[in-house]
């Protein structure tokens, strides 16, 4: 293997991460911007997705037709992610096609037309969106969940953002938006592959240098208040199985804590993955699993840990068993929290987690997209020394510093507890 | 830059191997990430469910990670995920199948225990009802589900009469009345290692691959394996069938609208695959999405698909819009139907289609999960190492004319079947 890896920021504040990995004539060029649902306040929530969508609207030298058929005439693939923190848009492409990749985006850096029909018509493609989402039970329950959990924090809202703002945003709050945040300072460029870094490098300068730097954007400085005990709602919904989401205060992922509790969720409820291309693994050996599944109070549980910029939360969600009411599923569950808050973890149970960290890592390098996809979202929450030293630093947990975070992070008073409850 | 025909899998890269008794080893090796994938198929589908017990295969492959005569369930799972190793094993129409995943140094411990569970289940009764409990709630959860149920109502319709129109998953009654003896007899009857296909792909040469398989499973003999059942013929819709699936309380409607379509190793597959990439894929979502979602707004999603496997397949589209423009969405796709059997596609489309065929190779073969089910695909339905490498060739000989008849060939928009799921 030859991996060279480079760091460069241009003159206009681009930041520009390269990776050579010559196993297959593959390039995945990513752009990531930092906006995404945590730059949005009531009226405008949902604007960074939508204008995410707008981003495949073509601009004045890539029309819109002309832009998705031009990377799949020549073999790639593209898509778009909109987040809490970030925005980030690529393309995996055969290696000598993807000059295509690079033109484009330096193109819609600044190009995009937000076309008022366009904006029209895509208005009611993210308001079906968001219906699809609706149909989803753990959707409504966990929209309800962070409603509730984040009253002065961006976090308050989900990504798509709500329909009344849907449906009433203009033209211009888009554009404006997107102006505000699509800057190259505001900006990193990650691509992996097959290529030569110095080359690389070269047009990338060539073409995204002539693209002014812009000034930072004004972030919301409303970070959200200490909850205050342990809050509890409901919601209804048609179905028959019902589903209880009970989620704790997380650290950002730049905090030291996220280490000791990425393996204390990897014991609770099996390793969570936050790599985007290569699935998990099983979790039925978890405390969580052999305390609710096992013992039929549940039909399914899981875990789910985020890298976020600002604090946010981690939630276990239960899939109740047709037999079992909801309650016992949380008792349950509070008696596994307070084993984890009483009893030291053992050592095993720790190399047990840096193990199942590392087969993740390994299955995530297969693939050269999650490569490219690596280097840019370390950078959105920490940076990319944080991926680099990742296993090093869960290597390090101790047991004592899992029972500390353990006591710290899993408080019933700072916990909301969510209950689907089904209609029939 | 290297050349893109050398990385794709070939003969020179390709090991294959077939045991004494009848499993059939592929091996590729990659040795850019210490992992390994391990995955395959045997033989033992829902094609052989009794419809009163429709779910038995999917429940019997379920239940093989429950307990064995050695080891429980804890102890299975605790072998593999100590070792962030994965092993699932699930159940389709024809075959069931396995797909595990682990470092390379464990791929001993995942090939013995895929051979314990294959061969010495022990199916518990505890655990067989507490997975009883789950795939019920499975069963709940699609019930909710308006796209499952679409595309479940959509092959009751094309596939009357015959057995793919049996969700394999089955229904709540039928899963209900499958006994402990049922899985017993089921795993007795078509589990076996003759017709088992087996792909390791990863960090290891194909010599120690073949090995270790072999070591693992070559020892296996099975009495009385039963054959796998013929199709029957499928009765052709003669007129365009529509039903409306009624779930209160949902904000969208998803629906599935098509016909048959050919199977993989019909003269048509090519140029039916390169027509339904204008149709409903190509760019976002070809034709289809042009219509539905950009030009109209109607959908999120929008697109085409054709399903083609050993027996007839199905040329569908998938939509989901708000449940007032079900109407106004399914006469735009009705129209674009009517538009492809038509007019066909023109050079330039069929030439971008193709591009889009041959470029997107490599990136389907990036990871091992990847380049296994080519290899598994290679062996199916029996296309020849050769295969990917003469890709290119195999797309570029198709012309307008042949996707224009095919399209007429199977789709005839006053026979087709019209599923709409939602409120």
């Amino acid at each position: 293997m030859n991996n060279t890896f480079s760091k460069t920021t241009l003159s206009n504040g681009l930041k520009v991460f390269l990776k050579e990995i010559h196993t297959a004539p593959i390039i995945s060029s990513w752009l990531w911007y930092r906006v995404g649902s945590r730059d949005e306040v009531p009226g405008h929530t949902g604007v960074s997705h939508w204008v995410e969508h707008m981003q495949f609207k073509g601009t004045p030298q890539f029309p819109a037709n002309v832009l998705d058929k031009s990377i799949s005439r020549e073999g790639g693939t593209w898509n778009a992610f909109t987040y809490m923190d970030w925005t980030a848009y690529f393309e995996t492409m055969p290696a000598d096609k993807i000059d295509l990749a690079l033109r484009l985006e330096a193109d819609r850096m600044v190009g995009s037309q937000f076309d008022p029909t366009e904006v029209a018509s895509e208005r009611t493609v993210i308001t079906s969106e968001r219906e699809g989402n609706e149909n989803e039970p753990l959707f409504l329950l966990g929209e309800a969940i962070q409603q509730t959990a984040f009253r002065v924090h961006p976090y308050h809202h989900e990504v798509i953002g709500d329909m009344a703002d849907l449906l009433t945003m203009r033209r211009d709050d888009l554009y404006n938006h997107y102006r505000t945040f699509y800057v190259p300072s505001n900006a990193v460029m990650a691509v992996a592959g097959d290529f030569d870094s110095q080359s690389m490098l070269g047009r990338i300068r060539e073409l995204f240098e002539p693209v002014p730097a812009g000034s930072e954007p004004t972030r919301l400085a409303r970070p959200e208040p200490a909850q205050k005990g342990e809050v509890r709602l409901s919601i209804e919904g048609p179905g028959e199985t019902c589903y209880v989401q009970v989620c704790y205060r997380f650290p950002p992922a730049s905090h030291p804590d996220f280490f000791p509790l990425s393996v204390l969720d990897s014991l609770l409820a099996g390793p969570s993955n936050l790599n985007m291309f290569s699935g998990g693994i099983s979790n039925k050996t978890s405390r969580l699993y052999r305390a609710l599944v096992d013992k039929e109070v549940a039909v399914s549980v899981h875990g789910g840990a985020q890298a976020t910029i600002d604090p946010f939360l981690y939630g276990i969600t239960m899939t109740i068993h047709p037999k079992r009411k909801p309650e016992d599923a949380l008792a349950a569950l509070d008696k596994e929290i307070q084993r984890v808050n009483e009893e030291k973890v053992s050592k095993e149970e720790i190399s047990r987690a840096i193990k199942q960290a590392r087969a993740l890592f390994a299955y995530g390098s297969e693939n050269i997209t999650n490569q490219g996809f690596w280097m840019g979202y370390a950078e959105m929450f920490a940076n990319y020394e944080w991926f680099e030293t990742y296993l090093d630093k869960l290597a390090s947990v101790t047991v004592k510093d899992v029972q500390r975070v353990a006591n710290e992070y899993f408080k019933p008073q700072s916990r909301v507890v969510g209950t689907y409850v089904p209609l029939g | 830059m290297s050349h893109s025909n050398v990385s794709l899998p070939g003969p020179d890269d390709i090991t294959r191997e077939v045991l004494s008794n009848g499993i059939t080893i592929l091996t590729r090796s990659n040795f850019n990430s210490p992992s390994v994938v391990v995955t395959g198929y045997f033989g033992a589908g829902a094609l052989m469910d009794p419809d009163e017990k429709l779910g038995l295969a999917e429940y019997t492959s379920y239940a093989l990670m429950r307990g064995t005569k050695t080891r429980t369930f804890d102890e299975i799972y605790n072998e593999l995920e100590a070792v962030g190793a994965s092993l699932g094993f699930s159940s389709g129409v024809h075959t069931s199948g396995f797909n595990g995943r682990s470092l390379v140094e464990d791929l001993p411990l995942l090939l013995n225990l895929m051979s314990e569970v294959l061969m010495a289940p022990a199916f518990p009764k505890a655990e067989m009802e507490k997975l009883r409990a789950q795939l019920l709630t499975g069963l709940a959860i699609r019930a909710q589900d308006t796209s499952d149920m679409a595309s479940m109502v959509f092959d009751g319709i094309l596939f009357k009469g015959h057995p793919y129109s049996r969700p394999e998953d089955g229904y709540p009654e039928t899963v209900q009345r499958i006994k402990r003896s049922d899985l017993v007899g089921f795993h007795h009857d078509h589990y076996g290692p003759r017709g088992m296909v087996i792909a390791v792909v990863g960090a290891v040469t194909a010599e120690e691959a073949i090995r270790q398989v072999k070591r693992a499973l070559g020892g296996w003999q099975v009495k009385g394996q039963k054959e796998v059942l013929e199709l029957p013929v499928l009765k052709l819709l003669k007129k365009t069938v529509s039903r409306h699936h009624r779930i209160p309380g949902k904000s969208q409607s998803d629906m599935v609208i098509g016909t048959n379509g050919p199977r993989r190793l019909d003269p048509e597959f090519m140029s039916a695959s390169l027509g339904n990439n204008i149709l409903g894929q190509f760019g976002m979502m070809g034709r289809i999405g042009e219509v539905v979602r950009e030009k109209s707004g109607l959908a999120y999603y929008a697109y085409s698909s054709i399903s083609a496997g050993t027996g007839p397949g199905s040329w569908e589209v998938s939509a989901g819009v708000n449940p007032l423009n079900v109407k106004k969405a399914l006469e735009l796709i009705q129209d674009e139907l009517k538009r492809f059997v038509q007019e066909g596609v023109s050079d330039d489309e069929l030439a971008d289609s193709k591009a889009n065929f041959i470029g997107r190779l490599p990136l389907s073969l990036e990871s091992n999960g990847g380049v296994a089910n080519a290899l598994l695909n290679i062996e199916r339905h029996q296309l020849g190492l050769e295969y990917y490498r003469h890709y290119s060739s195999l797309v570029n000989a198709v012309g307008r004319e042949e996707v224009l008849n095919t399209a007429r060939k199977f789709i005839d928009v006053n026979r087709l079947a019209i599923a709409v799921a939602g409120p």
